[in-house]
């Protein structure tokens, strides 16, 4: 029987087994928004901006591992996903966008909301299709879904003309995807996994350092396995929390620019360093030249341009991290090594390490301190939540003061630093997770980013925790003007913050406030009680507190400024950039 | 280092602005680009020559084969091959220059294949060096344009020798 291009459609949304969709409407997705009326087994979420419906498909993808989907119109709904589709591509988060597009007949022609999508996103996407022919819809879809989520995955955006979702066609759901240009290795190299080992066993001094490649290819288990057979100290990447139990001995928590004092030193003291679903990204490996400067390195990961790209690599094992750390384990487990003899000095070294800087701030009676805040986000959710941030401070002292023991629980835009992304993602993880305990760690400006998803929040009753550490300031930004620019606070400072109580409340969400340390724990617990719609909780904080550790900008990650920088000069330290 | 890579691509819309949208969004050089479809009309084959150091060649041809619609990449400095470019060469001699440059365009195999009252247009065919050459020499005669076909390359076939 033949079926119309917005049918097809959704018989290969249910034939991928989604069940839930963000989107938006508009004119050239009308008959695709007809088509989902009806229907019982998909769910769309209206949200209030594209931008929402990206971030939350993108935060159902983290928190669930399934692919997000969203569906937004022309023109402007297009390009209101870009910064989305960005988000998850730096992050490589698996979603398939659809965009409606004006009839093929129209294309180029400057038509009403048309803008050239597949050319946008071209760099920001795994792949994108423009789809000229209903015949071809069903295989197209089949083939994004299937590059979306395998390999190193990323988002794929699937331009559809109007006479292509009007159109009709047999509907035929292909039994395989063949794309003789795109074959993702998985399993890693014999030879090289064989040198891995001898390397592990040889070194005096080794830190893993693990990254998202672990989360999204599943290997925790096969990290924990590793770290603790053959002793070595792991250290996480912000997109790695989670990856590795932090509550674990052998955690060092997170490295980089805002990494531990411990962590960083580690790496910078390390005669291996075992990279696993990693991209040393700037932020974590600060000035690259000095960066492990005494160290082998191991890299491990699925995309070959990973690899060297960054630093250079004594061993690369392209694949799938899992994959290659199960064989990893077998060839480590036949060696049969003393691993606790061996590694004896070097973790009382790094003991050491951790007892002389661990991560602190100083605790005031009388106003809050957001690293406060965090810990008793810890402390009442007994570290079992889904925490999602904004971008800024509020993101790094998320980072550092909740301790992340399983992964998919932190949800963090990391490569292209978003704000607006944590809101709604939190919105997707309700979504993905209705049992969970959803947190959107947030800060005075971001949250006014994405504020419209309260809408979204509020109807389908989605009781995420929104926790706003209000410095009335653009904090990060703030922190790098005092630091770097003489204290010149040139528009950082927001001045008229709205009152978010009352902001929540017209939206028919709860509004909290705290003032005082002692208000915070209270306010938390009155939060985790309200279960029918979102909170957003007002922690007015200190304003003047800054994110330490800190790694300039252009400086080796052991040139680290503390918090009593005054009292304990380290060395005189200067941005570059 | 000077390097021609050839990049096996389905012959697909979009798929020349993947390319060289890499090239300039990742800040790889590209000196020339040349394509054409192959023997199977799905496939079109796109040769690239570009400079970077060891590093730099190695991400462009990985991110290269990253693209979905890229089937394979050949850098030829690993591989033995025939490299041509064609030139079309638009010359106004003097008069009594006329004869020298017609010498020196046969001793470069070129061809006239256009003239007018005082405009000679040269095709000449060869690898980089005698291009450069080429154009070289006859500057001094008066070029008035030309075009490159940008480089193509195709890998030469090892000669068996027979069992005997
Ligand atoms: C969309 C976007 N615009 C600008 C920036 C640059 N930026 C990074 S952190 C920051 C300040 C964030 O302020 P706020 O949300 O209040 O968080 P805080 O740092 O105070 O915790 C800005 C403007 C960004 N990351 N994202």
């Amino acid at each position: 029987m033949k079926k119309n291009g917005a049918e097809i459609l959704i018989e290969c949304l249910k034939k991928e087994g989604v069940k839930h969709i963000f989107g938006y409407p508009g004119g050239v997705v009308l008959n695709i928004f007809d088509a989902l009326y009806d229907e019982k087994n998909l769910q769309l979420f209206l949200t209030r901006h594209e931008q929402g419906a990206i971030h939350a498909a993108d935060g159902y993808a983290r928190a669930s591992g399934k692919v997000g989907v969203a569906i937004v119109t022309s023109g402007p709904g297009a390009t209101n996903t870009v910064t989305g589709i960005a988000t998850a591509s730096m992050d490589s988060i698996p979603l398939v966008v659809f965009s409606g597009q004006v009839p093929t007949m129209l294309i180029g022609n400057d038509a009403f909301q048309e803008a050239d999508i597949v050319g946008m996103t071209r760099p920001c996407t795994k792949h994108n299709y423009l789809v000229k022919d209903v015949k071809d819809l069903a295989q197209t879809i089949r083939e994004a879904f299937h590059i979306a989520s395998t390999g190193r995955p990323g988002p794929v955006l699937i331009d559809l003309p109007k006479d292509v979702t009007t159109g009709m066609a047999e509907f035929k759901w292909p039994k395989e995807v063949k794309l003789r240009g795109y074959n993702p290795t998985y399993q890693g190299n014999k030879w090289m996994i064989k040198q891995a080992a001898q390397m592990i066993s040889k070194a005096k001094k080794p830190v893993i350092m693990a990254g998202g490649g672990v989360i999204l290819s599943e290997a925790a288990k096969e990290l924990t396995e590793l770290a603790e057979i053959t002793r070595i100290p792991v250290t996480t990447t912000m997109m790695g929390l989670g990856g590795f139990p932090e509550t674990n001995n052998l955690s060092l928590g997170m490295l980089g620019m805002h990494g531990t004092f411990y962590a960083n030193t580690a790496v910078q003291n390390c005669d291996l360093l075992i990279g696993i679903g990693v991209r040393f990204d700037d932020r974590v490996t600060g000035r690259t030249s000095s960066f492990a400067r005494d160290a082998k390195i191991i890299q491990i990961d699925i995309d070959p341009t990973s690899i060297k790209k960054n630093v250079p690599v004594d061993l690369p094992v392209v694949g799938d991290v899992k994959s290659v750390l199960k064989d990893l384990l077998n060839v480590l487990k036949d060696q049969k090594e003393p691993w606790g003899e061996i590694r004896k000095s070097w973790l009382k070294q790094v003991a050491a390490w951790k007892k002389e800087r661990p991560l602190t701030y100083r605790f005031d009676k009388k106003v809050i301190k957001p690293e406060f805040v965090i810990e008793k986000i810890y402390k009442v959710t007994k570290g079992d939540a889904i925490i999602c941030t904004e971008v800024g401070q509020n993101q790094m002292w998320a980072a550092q003061f909740y301790q992340y023991d399983k992964p998919r629980t932190w949800l963090s835009s990391g490569g292209l630093g978003t704000m607006g992304y944590g809101f709604p993602a939190a919105i997707g993880a309700q979504i993905a997770c209705p049992d969970a305990l959803v947190f959107d760690v947030a800060g005075d400006g971001s949250i006014q980013m994405n504020i419209q998803e309260l809408a979204t929040a509020v109807i389908n009753k989605l009781p995420v925790k929104v926790a706003i550490l209000n410095n009335r300031f653009l904090g990060m930004v703030r922190q790098w003007q005092e630091l770097f620019f003489k204290e010149r606070y040139s528009h950082t400072n927001l001045e008229t913050v709205p009152d978010f109580v009352k902001v929540a409340e017209a939206y028919g969400a709860a509004g909290l406030r705290a003032t005082k340390p002692e208000e915070v724990e209270p306010v938390l617990r009155e939060a985790l009680k309200i279960k029918d719609r979102p909170v957003f909780m007002d922690f007015v904080v200190d304003w003047r507190e800054k994110v330490f550790p800190m790694v300039p900008a252009g400086a080796a990650i052991d040139e680290m400024i503390f918090e009593d920088v005054e009292e304990k000069p380290k060395k005189k330290l200067k941005a570059v950039k | 280092m000077r390097h021609t890579i050839s990049v096996l691509v389905e012959n697909k819309f979009g798929v020349l602005s993947r390319v060289s949208g890499l090239f300039s969004g990742r800040g790889f050089n590209i000196e020339s680009l040349s394509v054409g479809e192959t023997i199977d009309p799905s496939v079109s084959l796109m040769t690239i020559v570009t400079t970077g150091d060891d590093q730099i060649i190695e991400q462009i041809t990985k991110q290269l084969n990253k693209l979905i619609d890229v089937i394979k990449v050949v850098d030829y400095m690993e591989v033995d091959h025939v490299e041509r470019e064609m030139v079309l060469i638009k010359v106004s001699p003097r008069k009594n220059d006329k004869s020298e440059f017609l010498k020196l365009s046969e001793i470069f195999r070129g061809r006239i294949v256009d003239s007018g009252t005082s405009t000679f247009t040269v095709e000449v065919t060869g690898d980089e060096k005698k291009i450069a050459a080429f154009i070289e020499l006859i500057r001094p005669f008066g070029i008035k344009e030309f075009v490159r076909t940008g480089t193509v390359a195709i890998a030469r076939e090892g000669i068996k020798k027979s069992n005997q």
